[in-house]
């Protein structure tokens, strides 16, 4: 396993693990306030300080992670899940109806503004970090989809793609067993920096009021909140900041790790 | 004095020695022909002289230039130096132009980098003057022509122009004709002998085969892992030549395999008046699609056990034809049997059809999936049996399959990038034979090929053609590659079929002015070479 793999395994363990223990237990209630202990700076017994409200922003990076990492994977998994197989299914199908169909439906959703969708999911269902997600996750739709069809459509040219053909395979397996293993590591990349979009979209959309409520803590929010305060409190922001810093970062070198490990031509190369 | 000389040149990428003791010189108005395979450190050679090489390479011996030491220049010396005094045409005529700027503009700039002075007006006269002087007449060819209105062989002229511009006192040309048909190779090696002549100038061309240079070549330099193995006169390094490797080189270069001409028996593949038009887009935005029409009633057969071969330029429509026959097309007339069964029917091509013929491509590269195994690149044709064969069955076939293209069953677990590009396409012919197809279609498979590597896969096919029975369909445009292993040919243009007949027949007394053209652009070695 190479280097970059393990400490991007590593870095996103930690928040992982973090936001995994904040379900039983954390160092103070982030739901308590204590405006008597506002915006206190690190110190032993709050490790990172306290809010404007005198929460203990540890704690709250811990509960935030969950908020955060789970809006931004599971925003991602829809986003691939859904618009990978649209970009297969347009680049298999290209010129076709269908393919107009798909790719006009993609320039539909980009066009629309995000806030504006999201604005009217919650209209509709009211907000919260689940619909947040949805949100999230449908904006994500159109980008793997296109890059997919980009990807797919030049290896479709390839003559081992034409050697399949000779031997009958339909394009539908072609797709998924030479077009996929082929267009993953470009999809390994993207992921990582729509997943680092995400946390950031889940905090615009928290900022505005869209996203987890209070006194659910997301890393967003907590940006957001302590905006107003930066120069009383520079370390409000400075945790939640580094915390997404890292996490993003962790996935970054991951996904790099993974996309070397999955490729045969890197991998015997052993960089 | 010499122009170029590099005395006992060695260069060494990380440690590991890629040239040792290179020793050639080039003097003003000869040609220089350096030749040997992939890998033979011919290239390298070049990018020393102009100092290209890659990072964490070191040099030492001597490289001298025009007086220059250009090992020890300074970076701002080589600048002047490259583009100016040197000139250098690349193999691929495709991508060494930018596609966005016309093509005077690119000639244009190598003036103005070199001479800042001059002004526009007068670099794009000059541009113009040299671009007739590469026989690409500014009448036909107006300098606002952009790249991808050009032909291969056009382009290739432009990159050369180029590289001409400043008229150079060295031009370093790397394969410059090895992307290209076999009559525009001839139109180029012209060209450039002509303009030695013209200028004075060295000429170091580069290339694998020996035939290319053999004809126009003044001195000769033989290369094989990083060292110069042979250094002789052009004119006759054939017969002073003492080398077994050179030796082994003339007798690649004219290697026929030794084959038996086949009976006439069933016929295999019937193409009858196949024809493919591909819609253009609309000139305007209510007229109706035009038509281009590659393939046009083309009607043929192939015999059991024959060998065809089908020869023509780039764009003559082979491709097209190839692709129609192998089912990844539909024909918009015409019919394509094989044993009797037409290739589509209905609307999905048949596969108890497809069974029956398999593909092998030009390029060694792009005709692998790279994520896959072996053992999974050449078990994809099971798909076209009912009943793929399994365990036991199925490694037995694997190992055949990989035995009878000269490879080990060891290598069915390896990835694709392991491999040289000759047993690259070793691999695709055993993909064509493991489910027994009885046509394989070689699509101009060996053309990417080192001559020597070359030599080596016309003798597989030809020993697999008599162990199993094969039919071949030989599609390519290289003639001598096709006179070694057809015993009949077909000659293609412009989507007809223009002449057709024995090879040799063919070949001896060719009745259509194409053929002829076609048959004298193929570069000879001189007169007995090949006996050695």
């Amino acid at each position: 396993m190479n280097r970059n793999l393990t400490l991007g395994i590593a870095l996103t363990a930690v928040f992982i693990i973090g936001a995994l223990v904040s379900l039983f237990w954390t160092p103070f209630d982030v739901t308590k306030l204590a405006i008597s202990q506002k915006m206190q700076t690190p110190s032993a017994i709050h490790w990172f300080g306290t809010d404007h409200f005198g929460r203990d922003i540890f704690s709250m990076i811990m509960v935030g992670a969950q908020t955060s990492i789970a809006v931004a994977l599971v925003a991602v998994g829809i986003g691939m899940g859904f618009g990978v197989p649209l970009g297969l299914t347009a680049a298999a199908r290209k010129g076709s109806l269908l393919d107009e169909v798909i790719m006009r439906g993609n320039d539909v959703v980009f066009a629309f503004p995000s806030l504006l969708i999201a604005i009217l999911i919650t209209a509709i269902f009211g907000p919260s970090a689940l619909n947040a997600i949805i949100a999230i996750g449908i904006f994500n739709i159109p980008v793997f989809a296109r890059l997919t069809r980009g990807a797919a459509l030049s290896l479709w040219t390839q003559d081992y793609i034409l050697s399949a053909r000779v031997s009958g395979k339909s394009a539908a397996r072609i797709s998924v067993e030479h077009i996929l293993p082929n267009v993953t590591n470009l999809l390994i990349v993207q992921g990582t920096i729509q997943f680092s979009l995400g946390i950031l979209a889940e905090a615009a959309l928290s900022y505005v009021g869209l996203g987890a409520q209070p006194p659910t803590p997301s890393w967003g929010r907590m940006l957001a909140d302590s905006q107003t305060l930066i120069s009383l409190a520079p370390h409000m922001a400075l945790f939640p900041g580094f915390a997404i810093l890292l996490t993003v970062l962790g996935l970054n070198l991951a996904g790099d790790g993974l996309r070397d490990m999955l490729d045969p031509r890197l991998r015997r190369a052993g960089r | 004095m010499s122009l170029l000389i590099i005395d006992k040149l060695s260069l060494s990428i990380d440690t590991k020695p890629i040239l040792q003791n290179v020793s050639m010189a080039v003097e003003p108005g000869q040609i220089r022909g350096v030749i040997g395979e992939s890998g033979s450190g011919k290239s390298m050679t070049a990018f020393s002289v102009l100092q290209l090489l890659p990072d964490r390479s070191t040099c030492s011996g001597r490289i001298t230039f025009a007086g220059h030491d250009l090992l020890t220049a300074t970076e701002e010396t080589l600048c002047s130096i490259r583009g100016n005094d040197i000139g250098m045409v690349f193999q691929e005529p495709m991508t060494a132009l930018n596609p966005l700027h016309t093509i005077g503009a690119q000639v244009a700039e190598t003036i103005r980098i070199h001479e800042p002075k001059t002004s526009r007006r007068e670099a794009m006269r000059r541009a113009a003057a040299t671009l007739e002087r590469c026989e690409l007449p500014n009448a036909r060819f107006p300098l606002s022509r952009y790249p991808h209105e050009l032909s291969g062989g056009q382009r290739q002229r432009v990159v050369i122009a180029m590289a001409i511009a400043l008229q150079p006192k060295l031009l370093i040309a790397d394969e410059p004709t090895t992307a290209l048909d076999v009559t525009t190779q001839a139109e180029i090696l012209d060209l450039l002998r002509r303009l030695v002549s013209e200028d004075g100038m060295g000429l170091m061309l580069i290339t694998h085969d020996l035939a290319v240079v053999s004809g126009i070549a003044d001195r000769i330099s033989i290369m094989r892992q990083g060292e110069v193995v042979e250094e002789g006169d052009g004119a006759t390094l054939h017969r002073t030549m003492q080398h077994p490797y050179t030796k082994a080189l003339f007798a690649a270069s004219g290697h026929q395999p030794d084959r038996a001409p086949q009976p006439p028996t069933a016929p295999l593949l019937q193409v009858k008046n196949v024809v493919r038009d591909y819609t253009m887009p609309r000139k305007t935005l209510f007229g109706a699609p035009r038509k281009f029409r590659a393939v046009d009633d083309v009607s043929f057969t192939l015999n059991k056990g024959e060998s065809l071969g089908l020869v023509g330029e780039s764009g003559c429509g082979k491709s097209t034809l190839t692709r129609a026959i192998l089912g990844l097309d539909k024909t918009q007339g015409g019919e394509i049997l094989i044993d009797g069964k037409p290739v589509f029917a209905g609307n999905t091509p048949d596969r108890a059809v497809r069974r029956k013929m398999q593909v092998v491509f030009q390029d060694p590269y792009g005709s692998f999936n790279p994520r896959h195994t072996v053992e999974r690149l050449i078990t994809e044709p099971f798909h076209l049996l009912d009943t793929p064969p399994k365990g036991a069955d199925r490694a037995k076939a694997i190992d055949e399959a990989l035995l009878s293209v000269g490879l080990t069953p060891a290598d069915k677990s390896k990835y694709i990038h392991e491999f040289s590009g000759g047993q690259r396409q070793r691999i695709a012919i055993a993909r064509a034979l493991i489910i027994k197809s009885e046509l394989i279609v070689l699509d101009e498979a060996v053309s990417a090929l080192d001559v020597s590597i070359r030599a080596q896969i016309l003798d597989l096919l030809t020993d697999l053609a008599a162990r199993f029975g094969l039919t071949y369909l030989f599609i390519s445009h290289d003639l001598s590659v096709v006179r070694s292993i057809t015993d009949r040919v077909l000659v293609m243009q412009a989507g007809k079929i223009v002449e057709r007949g024995p090879t040799e027949q063919i070949f001896v007394n060719p009745q259509r002015a194409y053929t002829k053209s076609l048959i004298a652009a193929i570069p000879t070695l001189p007169e007995g070479a090949t006996d050695a």
